[in-house]
């Protein structure tokens, strides 16, 4: 498998990597998200890395990137169902993964966006 | 059950992949944890990148060892015959890097394991081994 496939359901890009991921995978991923962002319009990006049994500092940078560069293209990341012992092992290594917004669950990512878009859809007040 | 010592060649990304799914499934017959196992398997990934990406590809021993009558361990160790480190002490400060990562590999792979060794020499290669004990 040398793709990870991207979901859209309505405006939100939906991404479950079920593989052992290399690292040029990873980099694919990136691409393409980014690249779907722009051609869908996309305003979230919902990652599930539940299947994953471990993040080393290249995902965990990847993960960032995607991140940052979704901010930039005006979309917002969430990445949901890290396992545990990923958690305390991506602690110990060094990586807390900041700017990354996270849930535990796929359900619970999709209430955290949609809160994130409503309250950016908020017009200023006081203007 | 593991022999004693296995090699295992570690030259483009999918060995990478394969050495962390060796690791892991040696660190479930030595018996460790799930985050252990997690740990370990972390350290295989980021010191099998480096191999890779630093070293030009190199090789992975994997080795059970016995600290006591109850006390099982997994010690692995990744040799290359790459360009070398010149700076061992630099090379393993967080956020040190010659490419384009984080620089937490190998520091983070001695902080995910017991005992961190790394011995590296310009023009002659590395070779860095961790030992976790369960």
């Amino acid at each position: 498998m040398d793709r990870i496939p991207i979901l859209k359901l309505e405006d939100v890009l939906l991404v479950s990597i079920q593989v052992d991921m290399h690292d040029q995978l990873a980099l694919t991923l990136q691409d393409d998200l980014t690249q779907k962002i722009v051609t869908t319009r996309a305003r979230a990006v919902l990652i599930d890395i539940s299947a994953l049994e471990m993040v080393d500092s290249f995902m965990g940078r990847m993960l960032g990137n995607i991140a940052s560069m979704s901010r930039i293209l005006d979309a917002q990341t969430v990445v949901v169902g890290m396992r545990p012992a990923v958690a305390i092992t991506l602690v110990e290594l060094g990586l807390s993964l900041p700017g990354i917004r996270t849930a535990l669950n796929v359900d619970a990512g999709l209430a955290v966006m949609r809160e994130v878009l409503a309250r950016r859809d908020e017009p200023a007040n006081g203007e | 059950m593991a022999s004693d010592l296995e090699t295992f060649p570690v030259r483009n990304g999918e060995d990478v992949v394969r050495a962390r799914q060796i690791v892991r499934s040696r660190a479930m017959e030595v018996g460790f944890s799930l985050v252990e196992q997690t740990k370990i398997v972390t350290a295989a990934s980021e010191l099998a990148r480096n191999t890779v990406i630093y070293g030009g590809g190199g090789e992975m021993h994997v080795e059970r060892v016995y600290g006591g009558p109850k006390r099982n361990g997994l010690r692995l160790t990744f040799e290359d015959k790459g360009p070398g480190i010149a700076d061992i002490d630099l090379a393993l400060r967080d956020g040190f890097t010659t490419g384009n990562g984080l620089g937490l590999g190998l520091n983070g792979a001695r902080k995910l394991s017991h005992e961190f060794d790394i011995w590296s020499k310009p023009g002659e290669g590395t070779r860095v081994t961790i030992t976790r004990w369960k």
